[in-house]
């Protein structure tokens, strides 16, 4: 039997209304986005012993900007920007306009959470940082703020089901589109994933907060944190492959090579990005060895997606740079089209992620991680993960899609390149510094300057750490500029579509991989293995002891 | 160009890596005997904790010729007891919790990090061969004064 193979519904363009809100929704994005970039700033030059913190508004303390730099970029930022571009490329792969109802609705939760959770943060009355950890107590604001952006994910998961639901009805038997597909599934990966804060947020942290609770249980309170925590960085990551799979290409003149392939990442992206929080807690007491060391084997084999797509992505991009006269075994790499903005910033943010997944392999490293657990190696790492390949890839995303959602034209794509070098240099220089100052013992999530233990071989990596987080605040300042003058000044102009690439190998119309696009087969599989993965902790730790009162700390 | 080649050279390449790391770390846990923190089996209320042995008794106790069990408790901002001396050459078991909120244990110069978890024991080994001493860094945020707690091993 051969099924039919989707058709490509180019000329279908969204609802002006639709792409309206979705454009609300990205611009919210990068709104909190700069607010957690000025705090990054004051946080960087603290690594250097230099105080700006004392002149922000607002700001008491070096933890209330902290806890904001986190909540605004890790949180608001990604899901706001998630919502929208898999809303959009959702609507695109299908060629049919979204739910309204549940286009508004979720908007409107990320909005209330976010005016919550900003409200608690800026007035002094949840620096607990973006972990959260109880028996640290924020107000219950803080908690129902994180909820309602969390439920905002949840309600562009069910737009996209619901379009998937009738986009079958109307085309029975035929391929997912692969686009829509991709999108869907990094939506469902979320949607098991983002259990776990939430169970911890909704009948723990939040009736504890209203005092309907007599205490709380850290260390189960800090295992469903970690159990979303994880997965968390694959949802701010698999947009971003969205992007690099399917749109990359485009930008670089080349293809995507297999349909297939793609699919198979995403679904064991789904599988496996779960099972593998207790990397998070190899410190931690009361979980056995034997259940970190299972989470340690099933993080290294989620590495292995990854591999599979820088395979899948550098060949696109060599593609394109030898039709363009790239010559070579790896000389090609210099002719892809670096000028334009959109795919350099894109190119750049999938390098510093080479250094990024390595170092993410040493923390995951079981009995290793006790070296750089909680030093400053960490956010060394993740500036290179979320803060660059998500970060920057999303600023060169944003470099198309404030055009398509405005239709305007891009103002000045010359300080739009200089921004994204500017980044990545900042970027790295950044990491250096962290991983350094990690390896020497620095402790992390700390107001280093004014440390009575602190040690003088902690200051080179401070400046150097300063130096790259001023370099980093000067390339988005150029990245918010580009955007807003666009927005607010671009020259009019019609643009119809989004870059989509076309594939070398496409949709495979029979065998095995046509009945993957049933997620359900790969959603029970996840179930299974995440069962396997935390039962021997959930028989030891269910029912929760709620000991522990809550401590307002500052 | 036969793509598909190149990627399942790739890709096994990259697999076999992967394999390679996780018997290196397997043998370093069980051949070399570098320990996490596990499952202590016990839960603390922390309201009663301080009456609860061992932690009614925070400090160093000798257990066996060369042996001591140093027990620490982590609360804001500082640890109980805040210095702790012990002779070069003797292997120390450290049983630490919190008294409040979660804490961090990092004992610079050493590989020994944790978490302080309250409810929870945490329970490391060490072979202290060298004097001197070593710093107890507090790495996990516990407020506003979190810069300010620290410790002290000093090994005689």
């Amino acid at each position: 039997m051969s099924t039919p193979i989707v058709h490509d519904p180019r000329g279908f363009e969204l609802p002006d209304a639709q792409r309206s809100l979705i454009a609300w929704t990205v611009y919210l994005g990068f709104a909190a986005l700069s607010v957690g970039v000025i705090n990054g700033l004051g946080q960087a030059l603290n690594y250097a012993h230099i105080d700006i913190l004392k002149y922000f508004p607002g700001m008491r303390t070096y933890y209330q900007g902290l806890t904001v730099h986190g909540v605004f970029n890790a949180l608001v930022f990604t899901f706001a920007f998630s919502n929208g571009l898999m809303s959009l490329t959702t609507a695109r792969g299908f060629g049919k306009p979204l739910n309204h109802p549940l286009l508004v609705a979720s908007f409107a939760s990320l909005v209330l959470g976010s005016v919550l959770a900003a409200f608690s943060m800026l007035t002094g009355r949840a620096s607990v940082l973006f972990t959260f950890y109880p028996p640290l107590q924020a107000h219950w604001t803080y908690y129902l703020g994180l909820a309602l952006v969390v439920i905002s994910t949840w309600l562009t998961s069910a737009n996209q089901l619901v379009l998937l639901r009738q986009w079958r009805k109307e085309n029975p038997g035929k391929r997912v589109p692969l686009l829509s597909f991709l999108s869907i599934a990094t939506y469902v990966m979320w949607d098991i994933a983002s259990l776990g804060i939430a169970i911890e947020v909704v009948f723990l942290l939040l009736p504890w907060s209203l005092g309907l609770l007599p205490g709380a249980d850290p260390l189960v309170s800090r295992t469903l944190f970690w159990f979303t925590g994880h997965p968390i960085v694959y949802f701010w990551l698999l947009p971003i492959y969205v992007s690099w799979y399917t749109m990359v290409p485009k930008l670089a003149g080349g293809k995507l090579f297999s349909d297939t392939y793609t699919r198979v990442v995403f679904l064991m992206f789904i599988v496996l990005s779960i099972p593998v929080g207790f990397h998070h807690q190899f410190t931690d007491p009361g979980i056995s060895q034997h259940s970190k060391f299972a989470h340690a084997v099933l993080t290294f084999g989620v590495f292995f997606p990854s591999l599979a797509t820088a395979f899948s992505v550098m060949y696109a991009l060599e593609i394109g740079a030898r039709k363009r006269g790239g010559k070579g075994l790896a000389a090609w790499f210099l002719k892809i089209p670096w000028s334009d903005p959109a795919l350099a910033a894109q190119v750049l943010a999938m390098l510093a992620f080479l250094l990024g997944g390595i170092t993410g392999l040493m923390n995951a490293s079981f009995n290793m991680n006790q070296v750089v657990h909680n030093t400053a190696f960490i956010p060394g790492h993740f500036h290179l993960t979320v803060g660059s390949a998500v970060a920057l890839s999303a600023m060169g995303i944003s470099y198309w899609l404030f055009p398509y959602l405005a239709q305007r034209r891009l103002w000045s794509p010359t300080i739009a390149r200089w921004q994204a070098w500017i980044y990545f240099v900042g970027a790295l220089v950044f990491a250096r510094g962290m991983i350094s100052g990690g390896l020497a013992g620095m402790p992390r999530r700390t107001l280093i300057a004014a440390a009575p233990y602190y040690k003088p071989e902690w200051m080179l990596p401070g400046i150097i750490t300063a130096i790259g987080g001023t370099l980093m605040f000067v390339g988005a300042m150029g990245c918010f500029l580009v955007l807003a003058m666009t927005v607010l000044f671009g020259e009019r102009e019609r643009i119809a579509d989004i870059p989509i690439t076309e594939t070398i190998e496409p949709p495979a119309s029979e065998g095995w991989i046509v009945s993957l696009d049933r997620l359900s087969y790969t959603v029970v599989t996840t179930l299974v293995l995440i069962a396997m993965a935390y039962g021997p902790f959930l028989v030891r730790h269910i029912p929760p002891q709620l000991t522990s009162t809550g401590y307002k700390f500052f | 160009m036969d793509v598909e080649r190149y990627e399942k050279i790739f890709l096994s390449m990259g697999a076999s890596l992967l394999v390679l790391f996780l018997a290196c770390l397997a043998y370093a846990s069980v051949g070399m005997g570098i320990h996490l923190p596990g499952d202590h089996g016990t839960h603390l209320d922390p309201a009663t904790m301080r009456k609860t042995a061992p932690f009614d008794a925070p400090g160093v106790h000798q257990t066996a010729p060369g042996k001591y069990d140093v027990v620490l408790i982590g609360q804001a901002w500082t640890y109980d007891p805040k210095e702790v001396r012990i002779p070069a050459g003797s292997d120390v078991t450290f049983l630490a919790t919190s008294a409040d909120v979660i804490h961090g244990f990092m004992l610079d110069g050493t590989r020994l990090n944790a978490m302080l978890i309250p409810g929870q024991v945490t329970e490391l080994h060490y072979r202290f061969d060298e004097p001197g001493e070593h710093l107890i860094i507090c790495h996990e945020y516990c407020g506003l004064g979190h810069h300010l707690m620290s410790g002290k091993v000093i090994v005689e």
